[in-house]
C-alpha cells in the first residue's frame, strides 16, 4: 500500500486515504479541436514501465489533488508537487535523471 | 505407541490435567500443549482424511507448515473447520472434531477413491471438465461433490468480536526466534521503535530443542535474558501469537493477533488484525524441514524429524516406541540422540549421503546407535499407521535389502528457509546448489519509497541454518554438508513413485508432476494449477521445493530455471473476522439520516437506501399494501397537498467573482445570466459528453450559486468541480461548499401547498411576489427559510430548506398547519411516478453513462451561445450527432399494462452476433394512478418522429406486449398547475 506524502497538507498519506487520477500534465482539448488531438487528451495514456507522473487526490484527507513523480516498477516515489502546474519541478526531473539516467531516452 | 513419556516437556505444566473433546471421546492433556502433541499423548495418530483420495492422515509438523492435522474446532456459533491441530493450544474443554471423512475417520467410503488411483490423475478435473461431459454430469460430480471440501462451513453468526489495530514502528522484527530477538535488540539500542511479532506462544523459535551454547551457557539463557532485556526497553512492543500475514508496498504489513483462541474464558476480542507501517521490516522467519520422497511416506507415523524432536523435547510425548530416522543431512541425528534419550529405540538412522562422519553422526554412533549409509527406503509397511520400514541402497532401484519393524519413521530432507515474507513485495530469490534451498538474494531486495531496500532477512530465513552463523559467541555441533535428494531410492519405479506424496493434503505425488511434464507442462505456475500441488491450505510449505525439484527433473533442466511459483500473503490462512474487524452489523457502513428521519420511523416508513442515506419509499398505513400507499400519496398530493422530506439533495455553494464562468464550464446551459432570486433546471455531463447529473440551480446573490445535485450525486459533483478547479482552472477565484447536511429541505407540493404555507404565516408566497422559478428567504411560521419555487411533479410547489437544527420541528409544524388540509407525507415511489407523469428525467434511470443530453430532447438546455462547456466537444463526436442514436418519448401499452423495466422494444432481423434486433428499451416505467393505466418513457430508434406508431417490447415470460409512442408528459403538458 503506498504512502504518498501530500504537498498541500504535508501528511505521509496511506494509499486508502488517497484517490488516483491517472496521468498527469494533460492538456485540455476544446470544441473545435481536430478528432485525433481530442482522443489524445481524453483517451489515449501513457503506461510506462519505470517513470511516470500521476495525479492523486487527498480524498480521505484535506481533499486536495496533487501530482507524484512514481516509479511504476519499484514503486519508488521521486517526489509529489502542486497540482497546479503545468510541468513536473525541475529538482523533481534532475532527481530522476540521477536516479533513472536515460528514463527520458 | 505413540504416548506421554515419564518425564520431559519443557512447555507442558504436568501438576495440571485439562480434558478436551476429540470426536465425542473425551481425553487429557496438560496446559502447555498443543492439541496435536495432546492427541498424540494419546495414541490418537489418525487425525484425518486427505481431500483426494481420503487417505489415512497423522500428524507430520509441530507448526503452521503441518499439512494433515486439520479439524473443526468449537461449536455452534464459535465453531470453525480447518485449524491446524498443530498450532491450536489446549484449553480445558477444547472440542475439535476430524474432517474430511464419511461416515467415520476410521472407516471411510471415500478412500475406495485410493483403491483406483488412476481414476485421479493430475489434470483430472481439467480432462474430465471438458469430455466427456455427460460423464461428468452424472458420474464425477455428484461423486465428488459428496466426498469432496474440506471441514464443514459454521452455519451460525460468529458469537465472537474481532478489532484492527493500527501501529507504526521504524523496525519491525517478524519472527521471535534467535535471529529475530538479536535484530531486535541491535535496533533498540539505536534508540529505534521497535515491533517483534512471533507467531507462536514462545519466544526463541527452535534454539531450545535444537541445543547450543552462547557465551558458554545454555542458548535458552540467552533467549530469557534477551527477552527480559528488550521487555524492559521502552521504545520495544513485542507480540507473540502474532503473525506477521503479508508485507505489502512501502513498508505495510499486516499482523494476525490470537488473543483468546487459547483462553476462551478471557474477554476481549478474539483476533485483532495490526495494520502495521514500518519504517524497515527485518523478516526472521526461520526455515521449514523438508520431507523426503520415498513410498508410502504419507502413513500416519511418517514425520518430520523435527516434529519427532519438539514432540519429544517441548511436550514429552514420543511419537512411536521405535523410530527409525532417514535423512540426508546431520540435523537429523539431534532426532535420532533425543529420541534415545528418552528411552527409546531407535532401530536405524537411513542416511542416503555415501558417507556421515560429521560431528552428530559420531556422537550418534557413540550412543550405539545403528547408522546405515548410502541407504534409502524402499517401502513404508503399514496402513493407518507405520508397522515396519523396508530399506533399499539409495541408489539402486529399491529392491528390499532388509525390514526393520517400527511404529514412527521421522524424515528429513533438509531444510527451506521461509522466503515467504521477503518474496511478498518483489524481493528475489537465489538457488543455493550446495544446500538446495532457495535463498533472499539481498542485493535484490524489496525496495521502499525511497528506493532503499526495505526489507533485510536474517537467521535461517536468510539460509544461516546453524546457531553459530547467526550469534557472535554461539557454539553447536559442526555439521557436514547434505545431499540433495530428490526421490528415495533415486531409480525408483512407476509403482514406487505412484506411492510418493509431495502434497500431503491434495494427494500430489511423484509420479502427478512427472505426467504432467510428460504431458507439455514446462511452465511451474502451470503445473501447479494442473495438478494442484501446493494448492492446498497449507499452500505447499512442505511440498513446494520438492515439487519443483521433481519437475526439474523430469524436464531435465536445472532448478533456478524452473523458478518457484509466487508467494502471496497471508502466510497462513487468517480468519475472515480479523478482515472484517468491528466493520459488522450497524456499522459495517455508516447510515446517512435526515433531520427528519426519526419522524418517518415512527411514522412507519418502509425504506429505502439511497447511497447511504436511508429514504422513506413510501408511508404504508396498517393493512396498506405498498402500491395501496404509493397511490393513496400521489392521489393525496395531486388533489391536495402532500410532504416530501427532500432534504437528502445535493446543496454545493459556488461562490467568487468567477462563479459565473465557472457555472457556464459545469453546465451545458448558460447560468452566468441567471438573475439573482431566480431559478433554472440544469444538465451537466462529464468531459466525455454524457449526461452525469441534473438540478435546480439558484442564484442568491452576484458571487453565489447554489447548486442542487442528485441525492446520490452530491458528493460525486462536489469532486468533480473540484478537480476543475484545482487541477484546469486554479487561477480562477470560485470556491466550492458542500452544504448538503447543513440544511433540512422540505417539499411542500400540491394545489394546498400555499394555503398551508400562509396558515404558518411569515413571509409573502404569493404567486405575484413568489413566481415560479424564484426563490426568496424570509420566515415562515418562525423558522429561518429560503423557499424555492420549483416542482418535480408537476404541481403547485414549494421547497422549502431550513437550518438543519430546526427540520424536524418545521417538518412538525408544516403538519401540524397542513392537517385541516390533508397533508399527507409521501416517499420516493410518490414522487418518481409523479416526476415520470410530467416526464421529467431521472439520472440513473433515462441515463446510465452512455446517454447524452441530445437523446432526451433536452437540446433546450443547452447553450448555443457558449464556446465552451465540460463535455461540448465530446458531443460534437460523429456518433453523438448520428441521427440513429435512440430518443426519448413517452410509452402507453394498448391494453393499459405496465411494460417490464428494462424491456427491449424488438426489431425485424438479427444483429451482428445473431441475436433478435431491437429499436429501443424502457427507462422508467409505473402505474399511473393519476392516468389509471400504465405509462413509460423510453429510448426508441427515430422515437419522436414516429409519434402514435405501435411496438413490440419483450416481456419476463417471453411474449411481447405493444405500446404506443407517445409524447413523454403525460400530465398537464401546458405546465400550467405548477405555474400558479
Ligand atoms: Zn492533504
Amino acid at each position: 500500500m503506498l504512502l504518498l506524502t501530500c504537498p498541500n497538507c504535508g501528511v505521509a498519506a496511506e494509499e486508502t486515504e488517497l484517490a488516483p487520477g491517472g496521468e498527469a500534465h494533460l492538456k485540455r482539448v476544446g470544441p473545435g479541436s481536430e478528432d485525433a488531438d481530442f482522443e489524445g487528451y481524453l483517451f489515449l495514456r501513457k503506461n510506462p514501465k519505470g517513470v511516470h507522473f500521476e495525479r492523486w487526490r487527498h480524498a480521505n484527507g484535506c481533499g486536495k489533488w496533487f501530482h507524484a513523480a512514481r516509479c511504476t516498477v519499484t514503486l519508488e516515489v521521486f517526489g509529489t508537487y502542486s497540482a497546479q502546474t503545468t510541468e513536473p519541478p525541475k529538482d523533481i526531473l534532475l532527481k530522476i535523471d540521477d536516479k533513472r539516467p536515460g528514463w527520458r531516452g | 505407541m505413540s504416548t506421554r513419556l515419564k518425564s520431559g516437556g519443557r512447555l507442558i505444566d504436568r501438576s495440571e490435567t485439562l480434558k478436551f473433546q476429540w470426536n465425542d471421546k473425551w481425553l487429557r492433556g496438560h496446559p502447555g500443549d498443543t492439541l496435536a502433541s495432546a492427541l498424540l499423548a494419546n495414541d490418537q495418530t489418525l487425525v484425518g482424511r486427505s481431500f483426494k483420495y481420503h487417505r489415512p492422515r497423522g500428524i507430520v509438523a509441530s507448526g503452521v507448515e503441518e499439512p494433515n492435522a486439520l479439524v473443526g474446532l468449537g461449536k455452534g456459533a464459535k465453531f470453525e473447520p480447518n485449524q491446524r491441530a498443530t498450532t491450536a493450544e489446549l484449553f480445558d474443554g477444547l472440542i475439535a472434531e476430524s474432517q474430511n471423512h464419511w461416515p467415520s475417520l476410521e472407516f471411510d467410503i471415500g478412500a475406495v477413491n485410493a483403491l483406483v488411483p488412476k481414476l485421479f490423475p493430475a489434470g483430472f478435473y481439467y480432462k474430465t471438465f471438458i469430455h466427456p461431459r455427460a460423464f461428468w454430469k452424472h458420474v464425477f460430480e455428484p461423486v465428488i461433490r459428496k466426498a469432496a471440501g474440506l471441514g464443514k462451513a459454521p452455519k451460525d453468526r460468529d458469537a465472537d468480536r474481532y478489532e484492527h489495530f493500527y501501529a507504526f514502528c521504524d523496525v519491525l522484527v517478524v519472527g521471535g526466534g534467535v535471529a529475530g530477538l538479536n535484530a531486535a535488540l541491535q535496533a533498540a539500542k539505536e534508540g529505534k521503535r521497535v515491533l517483534v511479532l512471533e507467531q507462536t506462544p514462545h519466544w526463541g523459535g527452535r534454539s531450545p530443542v535444537d541445543g547450543g551454547t552462547v557465551d558458554g551457557k545454555p542458548v535458552a539463557d540467552w533467549i530469557n535474558d534477551t527477552v527480559e532485556a528488550l521487555e524492559r526497553m521502552d521504545n520495544v512492543r513485542m507480540r507473540r501469537r502474532c503473525m506477521a500475514a503479508g508485507i505489502y508496498d512501502h513498508g505495510y504489513v499486516i499482523g494476525y493477533e490470537r488473543l483468546t483462541d487459547h483462553a476462551p474464558a478471557k474477554q476481549g476480542p478474539r483476533h485483532r488484525l495490526w495494520r502495521i507501517r514500518a519504517g524497515h521490516v527485518v523478516t526472521a522467519t526461520g526455515a521449514i524441514e523438508r520431507p523426503l520422497s520415498f513410498a508410502g511416506n504419507d502413513i500416519p507415523g511418517v514425520m518430520l524429524a523435527s516434529a519427532v524432536r519438539d514432540y519429544i523435547v517441548d511436550y514429552g510425548v514420543s511419537p512411536g516406541d521405535r523410530v527409525v530416522v532417514v535423512t540426508n543431512n546431520d540435523d537429523a541425528y539431534r532426532t535420532a540422540l533425543a529420541v534415545r534419550e528418552a528411552g527409546l529405540v531407535v532401530p536405524a538412522i537411513v542416511d542416503a549421503r555415501p558417507e556421515a562422519n560429521g560431528a552428530l553422526p559420531q556422537a550418534a554412533r557413540a550412543a550405539g546407535i545403528m547408522v546405515k549409509t548410502g541407504t534409502g527406503i524402499a517401502k513404508v509397511q503399514g496402513g493407518k499407521r507405520v508397522t515396519g520400514v523396508e530399506l533399499c541402497a539409495q541408489a539402486g532401484e529399491g529392491a528390499t535389502l532388509e525390514t526393520l519393524p517400527c511404529d514412527a519413521i521421522a524424515m528429513s530432507g533438509g531444510w527451506s528457509p521461509v522466503v515467504h515474507l521477503w518474496s511478498h513485495t518483489g524481493g528475489k530469490l537465489t538457488w543455493d546448489a550446495e544446500r538446495a534451498f532457495f535463498a533472499p538474494d539481498p542485493s535484490r531486495a524489496p525496495v521502499g519509497h525511497d528506493g532503499a531496500p526495505s526489507v533485510s532477512v536474517v537467521g535461517a530465513a536468510a539460509g544461516d541454518l546453524t546457531l553459530p552463523a547467526i550469534l557472535d559467541g554461539a557454539e553447536a555441533p559442526e555439521e557436514t554438508p547434505l545431499r540433495p535428494v530428490w526421490m528415495m531410492p533415486e531409480g525408483a519405479s512407476a509403482d514406487k513413485r505412484l506411492k510418493m506424496w509431495l502434497d500431503y493434503q491434495n494427494d500430489v505425488k511423484v509420479s502427478d508432476v512427472q505426467l504432467a511434464a510428460q504431458e507439455g507442462y514446462e511452465s511451474v505456475e502451470h503445473t501447479k494449477r494442473y495438478t494442484t500441488l501446493g494448492m492446498a491450505t497449507d499452500q505447499g510449505k512442505l511440498s513446494n521445493i520438492n515439487g519443483l525439484a521433481v519437475l526439474s527433473d523430469a524436464l531435465g533442466q536445472p532448478i533456478p530455471q524452473t523458478g518457484t511459483t509466487t508467494f502471496r500473503p497471508p502466510y497462513t490462512p487468517i480468519s475472515m473476522g480479523a478482515i472484517a474487524g468491528e466493520a459488522r452489523g450497524e456499522i459495517f457502513q455508516p447510515l446517512r439520516r435526515t433531520p427528519i428521519h426519526s419522524r418517518h420511523e415512527a411514522a412507519g416508513a418502509h425504506w429505502e437506501p439511497v447511497g447511504h442515506w436511508r429514504r422513506p419509499y413510501c408511508f404504508p398505513k396498517a393493512g396498506e399494501s405498498h402500491r395501496d400507499a404509493v397511490n393513496r400519496e400521489i392521489n393525496a398530493t395531486r388533489s391536495g397537498v402532500g410532504l416530501l422530506d427532500a432534504s437528502t439533495l445535493g446543496k454545493i455553494l459556488v461562490k467568487g467573482p468567477d462563479a459565473g464562468q465557472f457555472m457556464d464550464m459545469l453546465y451545458t446551459n448558460m447560468m452566468s445570466s441567471l438573475k439573482p432570486g431566480k431559478c433554472r433546471y440544469g444538465l451537466m455531463c462529464s468531459e466525455n459528453g454524457f449526461l452525469m447529473d441534473d438540478g435546480v440551480v439558484v442564484r442568491l446573490d452576484d458571487d453565489t450559486f447554489l447548486a442542487h445535485t442528485t441525492t446520490g450525486g452530491a458528493d460525486r459533483i462536489h469532486a468533480h468541480m473540484e478537480e476543475w478547479l484545482q487541477t484546469e482552472w486554479w487561477d480562477w477565484k470560485v470556491y466550492t461548499a458542500n452544504v448538503t447536511e447543513q440544511w433540512a429541505q422540505i417539499g411542500v407540493v400540491g394545489p394546498k401547498a400555499r394555503a398551508v404555507l400562509e396558515k404558518l404565516g411569515g413571509m409573502d408566497v404569493s404567486a405575484e411576489t413568489l413566481p415560479f422559478m424564484t426563490y426568496a428567504e424570509g420566515t415562515l411560521g418562525g423558522f429561518d427559510a429560503r423557499v424555492f419555487r420549483i416542482s418535480f411533479s408537476g404541481e403547485l410547489s414549494f421547497e422549502i430548506a431550513v437550518p438543519a437544527s430546526q427540520g424536524l420541528a418545521f417538518w412538525d409544524a408544516l403538519a401540524e398547519a397542513g392537517a385541516e388540509f390533508g397533508i399527507t407525507p409521501y416517499g420516493t415511489e410518490a414522487l418518481h411516478v409523479m416526476r415520470a407523469e410530467k416526464g421529467f428525467i431521472m439520472i440513473g434511470d433515462e441515463t446510465d453513462g452512455t446517454v447524452i443530453p441530445q437523446d432526451l430532447g433536452l437540446d433546450w438546455a443547452i447553450s448555443k451561445k457558449k464556446d465552451d462547456y465540460i463535455g461540448k466537444r465530446a458531443q460534437e463526436r460523429s456518433h453523438m450527432t448520428d441521427p440513429e442514436r435512440w430518443k426519448l418519448v413517452g410509452l402507453e401499452t394498448l391494453d393499459g399494462s405496465v411494460l417490464p423495466d428494462g424491456s427491449y422494444a424488438v426489431a425485424d432481423g438479427t444483429n451482428a452476433n445473431g441475436q433478435g434486433a431491437v429499436q429501443g428499451r424502457v427507462t422508467s416505467t409505473y402505474y399511473s394512478p393519476t392516468l389509471g393505466r400504465g405509462i413509460a418513457m423510453g429510448l426508441v430508434l427515430h422515437g419522436p418522429d414516429r409519434m402514435d406508431e405501435e411496438i413490440a417490447f419483450n416481456t419476463v415470460s417471453g411474449g411481447t406486449v405493444k405500446a404506443k409512442i407517445v409524447n413523454a408528459v403525460f400530465y398537464d403538458p401546458e405546465g400550467e398547475k405548477q405555474n400558479v
